[in-house]
C-alpha cells in the first residue's frame, strides 16, 4: 500500500500547486481576495501531501519495503536506522523529492509570513506553484521514488558507503533549503514585477537571510565531510558540483548586499531584482549539473542523462520568463535617490562588481569544459590552478576593501575619516604579515598576506564594533559576517600552504614522522561494524618520545555494495589536525599510512560558522523588529 | 583523448554500481586475502629536491579515472602507474615541461589540470578579467550618474 499512497499523495500535491499557482496569480489583480485565500490554503495542502509523500518513502526505507524499487536499488536490511533514513535523500528520486519538500515549506513560509503586501504575496505564491509544478511532474513523469518491483527481491542492493555518514544526515537538507529557498527571493521579485510593488525587498529579506546561512553551512558541511571521509586531507576541490553550489552563494551575498541600498534608498532597484533572479536561476542550474548526469564527479552517485531535458526546459522557462518579465517591467521601476561616489552605495556597489565577476569566474570555470567538448570534442580539465590564478586575486581585491564599507555613510559618506578610523587595523595587518614572514618556516609571502588580509578584516571589524558603543543586531551581523570570512581566510591560508604529510609503508612496530610527531603503528586489527568489516589500525602518536594519543584510522569494506571507504582519524587541538588515513595493505604484515598535519585546518569551518551566526543576528533583528513595530521603516545593517 | 582510455575508465567508474555487486564482493574477499593485492606505494626518490619537483608534478596532473582529482590525491592505479613514470622520466634527467609535452602527447590537455592558454582557451582565459572590467564599468557609469541625478528625497 506504501507506494501507492505515496503516489496518490504526489499527484495531489502536483493538482494543489497546480490551484496555488493558478489561485496565487489571479491574486495579485486588487479585488481577487477569495483567490488569495484559495492560494493559501492550496500552499499549505501541496505542503501536506508532498510531507506525506516523503514520510511515506521514509516509512518504507526504515521497513526495508523492497517492493518498491527506489528502496531496494538505495537500501539494505543490515544498513543502520539512521542511514535508512537519511539514505532516502542519498539518491537522485528521493533527492528530488526532498527538493520539493523544501520548496513546499517555504511557499508555506510565505504564507505565514505574509502581513502586508497581500496582492505581491499572492503573486509569489503563485509562482511558488508554478515551479512546484514544474518539479513535481519531472518527479512522476521521470524520476518516480514510488515504481515497484515485482516480483519483491529478498534483499536491497544497499547504499553508497561514502554517503553512510553523519555528513551525509546533514548537508544535503541544510544546502537544499539553500538553494531552494533562493525560490523565496525569487519569487518575490518576480511578483514585485507583476504587481508593481516597490517594497518587496523588506518582505523577501528574512527568506534571502535564510537562504544565505543555510548555503552557508551546507557548503561548509559539504567541504568539511569531503575533507574527513575522502582521505587525503583536501578541502576543496574546485568540483563542479562544489562550484554549483558556490555560485548561489556568491549571487546571494551580492544580492544581501545589493537589497541593503535598494531597502534604505531604492538604489539599485533593478539590479538587486536582476541578482534574485540569477541567485535562483543558478541554484536551477546546479541542480541540473548535479542531476543530469552531464558531469561525472565525486558528487554525481546517482544521476541519468535522460533526465537532463526536462531540467533543462524547466531552467530555460524559468530564467526565460522572469527575464521577459523583467525586460518588461523594469523599465517603469523609479530610480532611487542620488549618492555620492564616496558613499555606503557606492562600497556596496563595489562588492556586487567583484562578486560578479567571482561568479562569472566559477561559472566559466565550471561550464567551459563542457561546453568544449560539446562543440569541439576537445576535453581539458579546468582544475584548482585555474581558479588560484582567476578566482583567488579577484576574492582578495573585494576582501581588501570590505572594512571600508561598513565606515562610509549612506548617500555621501568621509573618505578621510574611514581611513583614518582603520588606521589602527592597518598597523595590526603590517604586524601580523611581518610576523608570519619571521616566524613561519617555510617562508611564504602569500602566506603572509592572506595573514595580513585576515588581521585587516578581523581589526576592521572589531573597530566597528568598538566605535558603534551600542552597535545595532545589524552591525553586529555584518562585523560577525566579515569577521567570519577573516576565519575562513586563515584556515584556508594556513592549511594550504604550511601542511606537513608523509605517505610510508609501516610494519607493526615501525615508525613514521610528520611535523612534530612521530606515528608508530602498533598493529592492525580486524573490526565489524553492523554492516560492514574493517580493518582499525592502531597507531602510537608521540611527541619527543611520550605517547600523546592512540589514533585509529580504518579502512572498511562494505559486503552488500560491494565497495569500500576510508575512515581518517583526525587529531584537532586548537592549532592544527593531525590527520591519519590507512591506504592499503602491501602484503600481510605491512600497511601504507598517508599523515597529514594541517595547521590551523578547523578554522575554515569555525570562520563559515561565525558566518552563518552573522546571518542569524540579521535575521533575529529583523524578525524582532517587525513584530515590535511592524510599520517601522525596517533600517538595514550599519 | 585517445579512445584506448575509454574501456579503462567506464570500469573504474562503475565498479560496484552495476547488477554485478555480489560477484565483485565475492571478488574482493578472494583478492583481499591475497598478499601484495595493491600496487598503490610510496614511491618517493632517495633525492628530496627530485622527489620535490616530483610531487609539484603530481599536482598538476588529473587522475584520468577519477574524475577532479589529481594524482597526487588519487588512489586509483593508473594514477600510482603515472607517478611511478614521473619518477622515472625525472631520474632520466627529463625537464618537467618535458614530462608534461609527453603525458599531453599521450592523454591530451584534458590530463593538465591547469587548462593551456591557446586559441581554444582564451575565453576561459579572460572571461574572469573581462567580467571585472565589464562590470566596474558598469559600476563607474551607475556611480557618475547618481552623483549627477537631482536629490530627490532627504
Amino acid at each position: 500500500m506504501t507506494g501507492e499512497i505515496g503516489q496518490l499523495a504526489l499527484c495531489l500535491a502536483l493538482a494543489l500547486s497546480l490551484l496555488t499557482a493558478g489561485a496565487g496569480l489571479s491574486g495579485a489583480r486588487p479585488a481577487a481576495g477569495t483567490a488569495r485565500s484559495v492560494a493559501s490554503a492550496g500552499a499549505l495542502g501541496m505542503l501536506v501531501f508532498i510531507a506525506l509523500a516523503f514520510g511515506t518513502l521514509t516509512y518504507a526505507s526504515v521497513v526495508s519495503d523492497f517492493s518498491i524499487q527506489n528502496v531496494q536499488q538505495n537500501s539494505n536490511t543490515l544498513k543502520p536506522l539512521i542511514y535508512k533514513i537519511t539514505g532516502v535523500w542519498g539518491n537522485h528520486e528521493g533527492s528530488m523529492l526532498l527538493w520539493v519538500l523544501v520548496l513546499a515549506i517555504y511557499t508555506a513560509a510565505i504564507v505565514f509570513a505574509r502581513r502586508t503586501h497581500e496582492r505581491m504575496t499572492s503573486a509569489a505564491l503563485g509562482v511558488q506553484g508554478l515551479l512546484a509544478a514544474a518539479f513535481l511532474v519531472f518527479i512522476l513523469l521521470t524520476s518516480n521514488p514510488f515504481v515497484r518491483l515485482d516480483p519483491m527481491p529478498f534483499e536491497g542492493a544497499g547504499l553508497n558507503p561514502l554517503l553512510q555518514d553523519f555528513g551525509l544526515a546533514v548537508h544535503p537538507p541544510i544546502l537544499y533549503s539553500g538553494y531552494v529557498g533562493l525560490s523565496a527571493s525569487f519569487a518575490f521579485a518576480a511578483a514585485a514585477l507583476i504587481t508593481k510593488e516597490r517594497d518587496w525587498v523588506r518582505a523577501a529579506r528574512p527568506f534571502m537571510l535564510v537562504a544565505w546561512i543555510a548555503l552557508t553551512l551546507g557548503i561548509a558541511l559539504g567541504s568539511w565531510w569531503a575533507y574527513y571521509e575522502l582521505g587525503w586531507g583536501g578541502f576543496w576541490f574546485w568540483d563542479p558540483v562544489e562550484n554549483a553550489s558556490l555560485m548561489p552563494w556568491l549571487v546571494g551575498t551580492a544580492l544581501l548586499h545589493s537589497a541593503l541600498a535598494t531597502e534604505r534608498t531604492g538604489a539599485f532597484r533593478s539590479w538587486t531584482l536582476l541578482l534574485a533572479i540569477a541567485g535562483f536561476s543558478l541554484s536551477l542550474i546546479g541542480t541540473f549539473l548535479v542531476r543530469s548526469g552531464v558531469l561525472s564527479s565525486v558528487h554525481s552517485f546517482a544521476s541519468d542523462p535522460t533526465r537532463g531535458l526536462y531540467i533543462l526546459g524547466l531552467i530555460f522557462g524559468a530564467i526565460g520568463g522572469a527575464l521577459a518579465l523583467f525586460a518588461w517591467r523594469a523599465p517603469s521601476l523609479e530610480e532611487g535617490a542620488a549618492f555620492s561616489p564616496v558613499s555606503r552605495e557606492t562600497a556596496l556597489l563595489l562588492n556586487n562588481v567583484f562578486l560578479a565577476a567571482a561568479t562569472a569566474t566559477v561559472f566559466v570555470g565550471t561550464l567551459y569544459p563542457l561546453a568544449l567538448d560539446a562543440m569541439t570534442g576537445t576535453k581539458i580539465s579546468v582544475g584548482p590552478p585555474y581558479f588560484a590564478l582567476t578566482f583567488a586575486p579577484i576574492a582578495v581585491a573585494l576582501l581588501v576593501l570590505v572594512p571600508f564599507g561598513p565606515q562610509l555613510a549612506w548617500k555621501r559618506g568621509d573618505a578621510r575619516a574611514a581611513i583614518r578610523l582603520l588606521i589602527p587595523a592597518l598597523g595590526l595587518a603590517a604586524v601580523a604579515g611581518v610576523a608570519l614572514l619571521a616566524l613561519t618556516t617555510p617562508r611564504s609571502l602569500a602566506g603572509a598576506g592572506a595573514f595580513a588580509l585576515a588581521a585587516w578584516l578581523l581589526a576592521a571589524s572589531a573597530i566597528d564594533l568598538w566605535k558603534r558603543k551600542v552597535p545595532s543586531a545589524g552591525a553586529i551581523a555584518s562585523a560577525l559576517a566579515h569577521a567570519g570570512l577573516a576565519i575562513t581566510l586563515i584556515g584556508i591560508a594556513g592549511t594550504t600552504l604550511w601542511r606537513s604529510e608523509a605517505l610510508e609503508v609501516l610494519a607493526p612496530g615501525e615508525s613514521m614522522y610528520v611535523g612534530e610527531y612521530q606515528l608508530r603503528l602498533d598493529g592492525v586489527a580486524g573490526a565489524s561494524g553492523p554492516n560492514y568489516q574493517a580493518a582499525r589500525a592502531n597507531i602510537a602518536v608521540l611527541r619527543n618520545g611520550t605517547v600523546i594519543a592512540m589514533m585509529h584510522p580504518e579502512k572498511r569494506f562494505f559486503p552488500a555494495e560491494g565497495q569500500e571507504t576510508v575512515e581518517t582519524a583526525i587529531r584537532t587541538t586548537i592549532f592544527s589536525d593531525l590527520y591519519l588515513a590507512l591506504g592499503d595493505h602491501r602484503d600481510q604484515t605491512h600497511w601504507i599510512v598517508r599523515a597529514y598535519v594541517n595547521p590551523v585546518a578547523p578554522l575554515i569551518w569555525l570562520g563559515a560558522l561565525v558566518m552563518a551566526i552573522g546571518g542569524f543576528a540579521a535575521l533575529w533583528s529583523r524578525l524582532t523588529r517587525r513584530a515590535t513595530a511592524p510599520n517601522a521603516i525596517a533600517a538595514p545593517a550599519e | 583523448m585517445e579512445p584506448t582510455d575509454a574501456p579503462r575508465d567506464s570500469t573504474e567508474r562503475n565498479r560496484g554500481t552495476g547488477g554485478m555487486k555480489q560477484v565483485l564482493a565475492a571478488l574482493f574477499l578472494l583478492l583481499a586475502t591475497l598478499p601484495a593485492f595493491a600496487a598503490r606505494a610510496p614511491e618517493s626518490l632517495a633525492d628530496p629536491a627530485l622527489e620535490a619537483r616530483a610531487r609539484t608534478l603530481q599536482k598538476e596532473l588529473r587522475c584520468m579515472v577519477c574524475q577532479g582529482e589529481s594524482i597526487d590525491e588519487s588512489n586509483a592505479q593508473l594514477a600510482a602507474d603515472l607517478r611511478a613514470l614521473i619518477r622515472e622520466r625525472i631520474k632520466a634527467g627529463d625537464s618537467d615541461e618535458q614530462i608534461k609535452q609527453f603525458l599531453v602527447s599521450r592523454y591530451g590537455d584534458f590530463i593538465l589540470m591547469k587548462p593551456p592558454f591557446d586559441a581554444s582557451t582564451y575565453a576561459l582565459w579572460l572571461t574572469p578579467f573581462a567580467a571585472l572590467i565589464l562590470a566596474a564599468g558598469v559600476a563607474i557609469w551607475v556611480v557618475v550618474r547618481a552623483s549627477r541625478a537631482p536629490q530627490r528625497k532627504a
